[in-house]
């Protein structure tokens, strides 16, 4: 069993992971929103790039975010044996 | 552990599943080239064959047991839970009418697009892995272990019930949309088929037998998704990657829509637009003098024709439509106005973001209030109880945004190709309409009218519903009519997956945390089950009852879930895992207070024209949220701390060693 410092550096850890991902989430959607009509300005491929984001840019970033998460708390989980048998 | 054995065989069953879809597919599309089979055969043939398939997945999948018939035993390896949470997240509205919204606003539509598969990173990152440790049955069982009692439970229990069930009339709703569509049946008839096909797949089995249906489900929904898109791209660039290939398209339209705002014909058609807008204005502050005046204009014109006049049927047609009552006439007539007001406006760029304050301000509200209700939308989360493990929780919400993008990033190129095909009608006469546009026309999914009289289509003379835009791509692509069958098809499966996940998170809400854990705790487990399945019966019924009124409200009140459930439940959850010296007064206060502040800007700006900041009803729930975690956070603060037995539970769910175990329980 984890002693209650352990158990606290732990979720700290967990914590901080789960601020660096929810700040990309929202750079990648809301940023990316506010500064649309700039982005719009570079077209790659013919899609201008402030819609591009909104349409599909942002869905892959949240779909990476979540494995990202996923993996770095296995590591995590690992690392204080909290891990499933 | 994850039982590997178990995954393949899974594995297998789902990919022999795949091979006899598409080669039912096949035969069909050979039947129809060769026999000439009647497209209402075709039509039969999907609609029973894919029920069938599901009843008897639903029938293999019977249990009695209290752990499977609530949470699937426990056992959904996280690809299939991925798989099940896309089916049962992804309803009629994502299938059928997202990519025509998306065509039809242009940027603005984004924010569903982002909205509905942003919120899935806070599910994977602040809610699943706990509730999954934690490892009850539903959201309530969650409430009243976190913040202890029954008062926590109950206030759970309300704000499921109240999320969920518009949500399960609107998918019976579509249902029989869907049934009445693909077969020419009368709507009721369709609802009453669309019962059955719920019924079949979770009466037996509960949670278990919904589980391997949406799979099921999903895979007919996403190749029916992904058909006609494929070769609609393939004829327009020779690239079948949809996804990639509607640049050009973009392109196309805005060019199209600069040229189009200042031509002469286009604005003559905006005058007649901008006339009808002023009339309709008129006739309302007339009322009701106006209404009584418009009906015995319609009868004297009927008392003045001779009785075998042909012209009769149109206006006895007119007299049937007619307001029945002022009111009635007032909220038709406003309906009207704005869409005549919208119409006599120049096409605005369809790749520009809002450009008024205002705008911007609602687009970031809607989309962070979609997000927010998708985590806190109950049949959602509940499919996080299902997984083997706490580790699976996290990969499964990765699965479950992975299945949902194959839809969601190919929906903006059907968006953007229906607008691209809609704008090629500009500049054709009349006479030389394609055949698919008399077809739709004829269900009023698309409307072109001559306004101007000058026997060639404006942009302005055409008018589309937003289903028309997925409904309509087998035929603009050219393909027959087993495509077209097999989109309702998918339709079909998207609109049940998502019923049943509702039907069950209802049922269980009212006979798991209502009856069995406030008013009868002594029920053997046979008898908990039986009871479950009675409910789901009796819900399954009240929830058709309601959709066969046909109600227009509903489509509202479904986007209206997003906005309560992210102002209610969201804040609880998030609070309940992330903040420890949260305790039962702050959630609770924070919950009735979210709600009620949600409700009551609900109801002024819908029906009092009340707005703060212009923010529109369905975004209300930018109010009410962040109102939630002040009074959660400050009530919280001025009352004792949670009981040392619940803070242990808190550090319990936190970390993933020693949660239950996959098929462990009774």
């Amino acid at each position: 069993m984890l002693s209650k410092e352990q158990l606290e550096s732990y979720w700290r850890e967990n914590r901080n992971l789960m601020v660096v991902v929810l700040l990309v989430w929202a750079l990648v959607s809301y940023g990316a929103v506010l500064i649309s009509g700039l982005l719009n300005k570079i077209v790659i491929f013919g899609f201008p790039l402030g819609y591009y984001m909104g349409s599909q840019g942002a869905l892959v970033v949240f779909l990476l975010l979540i494995v990202f998460y996923a993996k770095s708390m296995d590591k995590i989980d690992k690392k204080y044996g909290v891990e499933e048998e | 552990m994850v039982d590997q054995s178990f995954v393949e065989r899974l594995k297998k069953v789902y990919a022999i599943y795949t091979g006899g879809l598409i080669a039912l597919l096949i035969l069909l599309y050979i039947g129809e080239k060769l026999f000439n089979l009647s497209p209402t055969f075709i039509g039969y043939v999907f609609l029973f064959g894919t029920i069938a398939v599901y009843a008897a997945i639903g029938v293999i999948s019977r249990t009695g047991k209290v752990a499977e018939y609530y949470v699937a035993g426990r056992r959904v390896p996280s690809v299939f839970n991925g798989m099940a949470t896309a089916a049962d997240w992804m309803s009629a509205a994502s299938f059928i009418g997202m990519a025509g919204t998306l065509a039809l606003q242009g940027y603005n539509g984004l924010a569903f697009i982002m909205g509905w598969t942003g919120g899935y990173v806070l599910l994977g990152v602040l809610i699943a892995p706990y509730l999954r440790k934690f490892g009850a049955y539903t959201i309530p069982d969650f409430l009243d272990a976190r913040y202890g009692g029954k008062i926590p439970r109950f206030v759970g229990i309300i704000a499921t019930l109240l999320v969920s069930f518009t949500y399960l009339v609107a998918q019976v709703t579509g249902v029989g949309i869907i049934a009445s569509r693909l077969l020419g049946l009368p709507f009721e008839v369709g609802v009453f088929v669309g019962l059955v096909g719920i019924l079949v797949c979770s009466f037996l089995g509960g949670m278990r037998a919904v589980t391997w249906t949406q799979v099921a489900q999903y895979i007919v929904l996403i190749i029916a998704y992904l058909i006609p898109v494929t070769v609609l791209s393939f004829k327009y660039t020779g690239n079948p990657i949809s996804q990639i290939s509607y640049g050009f398209a973009l392109q196309g339209i805005d060019q199209r829509f600069a040229q189009l705002k200042d031509d002469p014909k286009e604005q003559e058609v905006r005058e007649v637009h901008k006339k009808k807008a002023e009339d309709l204005k008129a006739k309302i502050s007339g009322l009701p003098a106006t209404w009584e005046e418009g009906r015995r204009k319609l009868e004297d014109q009927l008392a003045s024709l001779p009785a075998d006049d042909p012209k009769r049927a149109e206006i006895e047609k007119q007299l049937k439509e007619y307001p029945k009552s002022p009111e009635e006439a007032k909220s038709k007539w406003t309906e009207a106005m704005k869409k005549a007001q919208e119409a006599s406006k120049p096409p605005k760029s369809y790749t520009t973001p809002p450009t008024d304050v205002k705008g911007m301000a609602n687009f970031l509200a809607l989309t962070l209030m979609l997000m927010l209700g998708t985590a806190g939308l109950p049949h959602v989360i509940m499919r996080f109880y299902t997984t083997p493990t706490v580790r699976e929780a996290r990969t499964s919400a990765g699965w479950a945004l992975f299945f949902i993008l194959l839809l969601y990033i190919t929906a903006p190129a059907y968006a953007a190709f229906g607008r691209y095909e809609m704008l090629n009608l500009v500049g054709k006469a009349f006479s030389e309409l394609p055949d698919w546009v008399q077809k739709w026309a004829k269900v009023n999914l698309i409307t072109i009218k001559d306004l101007n009289g000058d026997g060639v289509v404006q942009f302005a003379e055409i008018s589309i519903h937003p289903d028309m835009i997925v409904l309509a791509t087998p035929e603009i692509a050219g393909l027959p009519y087993v495509i077209a069958g097999f989109v309702a098809a998918g339709g079909l499966a998207a609109a049940l997956s998502t019923a049943d996940g509702l039907l069950i998170t209802i049922s269980n809400a009212i006979s798991h945390d209502l009856y069995y854990k406030i008013i009868n705790p002594n029920l053997s487990p046979s008898t908990r089950v039986k009871i479950g399945k009675a409910l789901l019966l009796v819900v399954a019924l009240l929830g058709a009852y309601v959709a066969s009124f046909r109600l227009a409200i509903i489509v509202e009140l479904v986007a209206w879930a997003f906005s309560l459930a992210g102002a209610s439940l969201f804040p609880a959850l998030v609070l309940g895992v992330w903040d420890k010296r949260m305790n039962k007064y702050g959630a609770v206060a924070g919950i009735l207070v979210g709600l009620g502040v949600t409700i009551a800007y609900l109801i002024a700006s819908r029906f009092y024209g009340f707005e703060i900041f212009g923010i529109k009803p369905i975004a209300s729930g930018i109010f009410g949220m962040p109102i939630n975690f002040l009074v959660a956070l400050i009530i919280s603060r001025l009352t004792p701390p949670p009981p040392q037995q619940l803070q242990e539970f808190v550090d319990h769910i936190r970390y993933p060693k020693g949660a239950v175990k996959a098929g462990a329980e009774e």
